[in-house]
């Protein structure tokens, strides 16, 4: 059976599902709720001087249908007061000691201040420290949050005040909205940072009332950028986190953070190294109760995969990211489409001919329906609609001329029907780099 | 329009709510080339219009369907789309249910606002007379204003519509909606007369008056049993009893019906003499199951309303008592060979007598011919016409829809109208075809 006990730079915990910083997280009640449901920590609401909020402050993007693929927040931190937010975390802790409640703090850019909330928030009992260094809206304005983590000196200052007074972890979340996120990770370890989350949320303007002509969400006819987070950013933070995780100079536990809806991303931000992993989004559209499949199917997967714990496959996916000047340009896939399950969509021939390397091909076009009626005997009922796919539907891919690009494939709405088949060339493994050098 | 019809006739299929609608017009594949626009007689681009269902685009979406099909409005409600769109969906394939495209086709009518149909490139400047007020008729006026062309809709009812609004099943389509498709081609300029051409109007009259005169007058009255007693009281035809319950707030059905016929006319008929409060109502067709000419669903349907089956029936007259029809006689028969149409040919059983108590007969033989006015060939007692433009063999006339193709859906008469449209105005395709 697979054990899903954690030890994230020191901290412990029963599992690696963590709840972020945000919404869910911003009082005792819900936190012990949320330890009740399964998760196996919390980062408080982000705790510093008590601001005032507007309404509104969410919006979301839709897809296909389905709702919040993104979800946008211009929240800003606790607006309840420093005493309360930390008498709640001592009433946690002394009820669910085994789980990890971490304090995520942002306070005005002086040490004093700061070495003034670490000593409070550690007084408190949480288990460790989250320096709020990516919140990107409002807060940012004031000179804290993004403000801070874009210029990794300030990151690198403040980190240090921390670790002159903290006797707990300190965790430095770095935001997505700098150029390279390196930087930022590598100040924050100059700091003294035991450890980094990422990401925050990324700057964000969800959309547009097409009746009002007022951006989403509306405060009062004005909007402003806020956050966007939700399974929408997953690949970017998956691609931050990599960047992090694969940095020499870098080297400290991450908690990754983005898009984590499920086991299975919690899966993928492992395998890039992430330690623990933390969710908002999912847990502010279902609820808590999301925790108990992610256990359970992460569970699941690893004892079919023959993981007894996290640390068996943490990172076994970062050597597998190189530079593109490191890729073979002998290796070669063909798209083959399997005749008997394709359903005659023809999507896959559109999307090669308009989209990508016209090879793709419908031998027999239909001739053009001479006069369309009404079938009105049971045969051809029946054939309308249990046939198999007419020949001249089912598209054929000129391999000579396939390049591999997986675009059928990816289109394709059939499961297996298309797939991507190995060509050996007899050519040895080739980069650019190795060509180049040549 | 009978209030009560509402409740007594609920829709079959309720209407999608417009998060239903995206959710599944986000299910459609966007085929290429879709199979479903091939099977549509009158092929409406159904992956664009769904597509423009999807993203809120609704105003395009209806002007997608109405582009390619003027009564988009009722086919959605009438098409026998698992024979059609639906029938040709490739998600058959792949063991998934097909995308709901009438119901999807009657969202878009239905809620879409500002429909506006643009002008046709190529102008014509003649003048047509449409005979008949039914979706084929408004098909080919519809069409051809939109080329310009002016155009006069001669209907000797008191309501225009034809069978949309006098001949469908009550919980398909209400006359309102049919009204409404009326009300839109005459909102595009076309000139409706009620006059019974042939009586009030005479053809050389319209032969004058008009350079082109388009005939969709469909089919006459139901064929009578041609039986002893098939004129009692008690006995009307099932075109003859759609027609009355949907028009008239006072009309009985029997309390114990027999509807004769295996045809979708007949199952309609008898559905809705459940409906109307029949207590007893059963259907009897001279072949067995495997024959009936019904569509799979509709028979299906039928069941559930609580219409009982008999087959291997043939009636032979209908019984008397105090004035009125009290009962059907029957002689059982047996299938022989094959007919031209491979059906096989039932043979009653001499002395297999017997007899249904029941208090109205309701024939559903098919509908008689109404060209017999007409001075054009004919084709297996429809009119002759060469069929990609509708004309017949008098270059002034064309036709189509029922007095056509014999008596099919209304998609295909739409169909019909819009090809005898672009016939009259497509110098090319006449000269190619004519």
């Amino acid at each position: 059976m697979a054990d899903l006990v954690t030890n994230f730079a020191g901290i412990r915990c029963p599992n690696p599902f963590w709840l972020a910083s945000g919404p869910p997280t911003n009082s005792g009640e819900q936190i012990m709720r949320a330890f009740d449901a399964g998760w196996g920590g919390a980062v408080w609401k982000t705790i510093g001087e008590p601001i005032v909020n507007v309404s509104s402050r969410y919006s979301s993007v839709d897809w296909n249908g389905q709702r919040m693929m993104g979800l946008n927040n211009i929240e800003l931190i606790t607006d309840r007061s420093i005493d309360t937010n930390l008498r709640e975390i001592a009433e946690v802790k002394k009820r669910y000691p085994h789980h990890a409640v971490v304090a995520s703090l942002m306070v005005d850019s002086k040490r004093e201040v700061w070495h003034d909330i670490v000593q409070r928030s550690e007084d408190a009992g949480a288990d460790g420290l989250e320096l709020n260094f990516g919140c990107p809206h409002g807060m940012s304005e004031r000179g804290m949050g993004s403000a801070v983590g874009q210029v990794p000196d300030y990151a690198c200052m403040i980190t240090g005040w921390v670790k002159e007074v903290a006797r707990t972890p300190v965790i430095v979340k770095l935001t997505p909205n700098i150029t390279d996120i390196r930087l930022a990770a590598r100040a924050a370890r100059r700091g003294g940072a035991d450890a980094l989350s990422a990401i925050n949320t990324i700057n964000s303007i969800t959309g547009i009332d097409l009746d009002t002509l007022t951006p989403r969400p509306n405060v009062g006819g004005l909007s402003s950028h806020g956050g966007y987070c939700g399974p929408a950013v997953k690949p970017i933070a998956l691609h931050l986190v990599q960047q992090i995780a694969s940095d020499p100079e870098v080297g400290i536990p991450i908690s990754g953070i983005g898009g984590v809806s499920g086991w299975q991303e919690a899966a993928e931000f492992i395998l890039l190294g992430c330690t623990t992993v933390q969710v908002c989004t999912a847990a502010m559209h279902y609820g808590y109760r999301i925790v108990e499949d992610m256990i359970d199917g992460l569970g699941n997967w690893m004892d079919e995969k023959g993981y007894r714990t996290i640390e068996d496959f943490r990172g076994l996916s970062v050597p597998k990211i190189t530079e593109w000047k490191h890729l073979d340009l002998n290796y070669r896939i063909v798209a083959r489409i399997n005749r008997d399950t394709c359903i005659g969509c023809d999507l896959c021939y559109i999307a090669c001919w308009d989209g990508a390397h016209q090879c793709i091909h419908l031998d027999k076009p239909a001739a053009p329906p001479a006069i369309t009626v009404t079938p009105v005997s049971k045969p051809a009922w029946l054939r309308a609609t249990g046939g198999p796919t007419p020949p001249a539907r089912i598209p054929r891919v000129d391999e000579a001329e396939c390049v591999g690009c997986n675009l059928c494939w990816l289109v394709c709405p059939v499961e297996n029907c298309i797939t991507m088949a190995k060509i050996e060339t007899g050519r040895p493994a080739e980069s650019w780099a190795q060509r180049t050098n040549a | 329009m009978i209030p009560r019809n509402l409740e007594r006739f609920p829709d079959l299929h309720p209407a999608f709510d417009a998060q239903s609608a995206v959710v599944e017009a986000n299910r459609c594949l966007y085929c290429f080339d879709a199979p479903c626009t091939a099977a549509c007689p009158t092929h409406i681009d159904v992956p664009r219009f769904i597509k423009k269902i999807a993203t809120g685009n609704l105003r395009g979406s209806a002007q997608t369907i109405l582009d390619a099909n003027i009564l988009g409005l009722s086919c959605s409600r009438v098409c026998p789309v698992d024979v059609l769109c639906e029938g040709a969906c490739v998600l058959h394939r792949y063991n998934k249910q097909p995308i709901e495209i009438g119901r999807l086709q009657r969202y878009a009518m239905e809620n879409a606002k500002g429909v506006v149909l643009a002008p046709r490139a190529q102008p014509a400047n003649f003048r047509v007379a449409c005979v008949g007020g039914g979706p084929a008729s408004l098909s080919c006026a519809a069409e051809l204003r939109r080329h310009g062309a002016s155009v006069t809709v001669f209907d000797n009812r008191p309501l225009p519509g034809g069978l949309n609004t006098y001949g469908v099943a009550e919980y398909k389509l209400r006359p309102s909606d049919s009204l409404r498709e009326v009300a839109m081609v005459r909102a595009m300029g076309v000139e409706f007369r009620q006059a019974a051409v042939g009586e009030a109007v005479s053809l050389e009259q319209l032969e004058r008056e008009f350079d082109f005169i388009f005939i969709g007058v469909g089919l006459g009255a139901m064929e009578r049993l041609g039986l002893p007693g098939d004129h009692l009281p008690g006995v009307i035809d099932a075109l003859r009893f759609i027609e009355r319950y949907k028009t008239q707030p006072d009309f009985q059905t029997g309390r114990t019906v027999i509807v004769i016929g295996g045809g979708n006319t007949a199952i309609d008929a008898a559905n809705a003499a459940v409906r109307l409060g029949a207590e007893n109502v059963h259907l009897f067709y001279r072949r067995s199951e495997k024959e009936m000419p019904a569509f799979p669903f509709e028979y299906d349907h039928s069941k559930v309303e609580g219409v009982r089956f008999h087959w291997m029936a043939q009636p032979v007259a209908i019984v008397e008592q105090d004035g009125r029809a009290a009962a059907v006689k029957f002689l059982r028969t047996r299938l022989g060979h094959p007919d031209s149409q491979g059906r096989r040919t039932p043979e009653p059983i001499p002395e297999s007598v017997y007899e249904v108590a029941c208090d109205m007969v309701i024939p559903a033989l098919g509908q008689t011919r109404l060209t017999a006015m007409l001075h054009l060939e004919m084709d297996g007692g429809g009119i002759a016409v060469d069929r990609p433009t509708g004309r017949t063999s008098n270059p002034k006339y064309y036709a189509g829809g029922d007095c056509v193709n014999g008596g099919r859906e209304v998609v295909d008469a739409v169909a019909d109208g819009k090809r005898a449209a672009l016939g009259m105005v497509n110098p090319l395709g006449t000269v190619k075809n004519g």
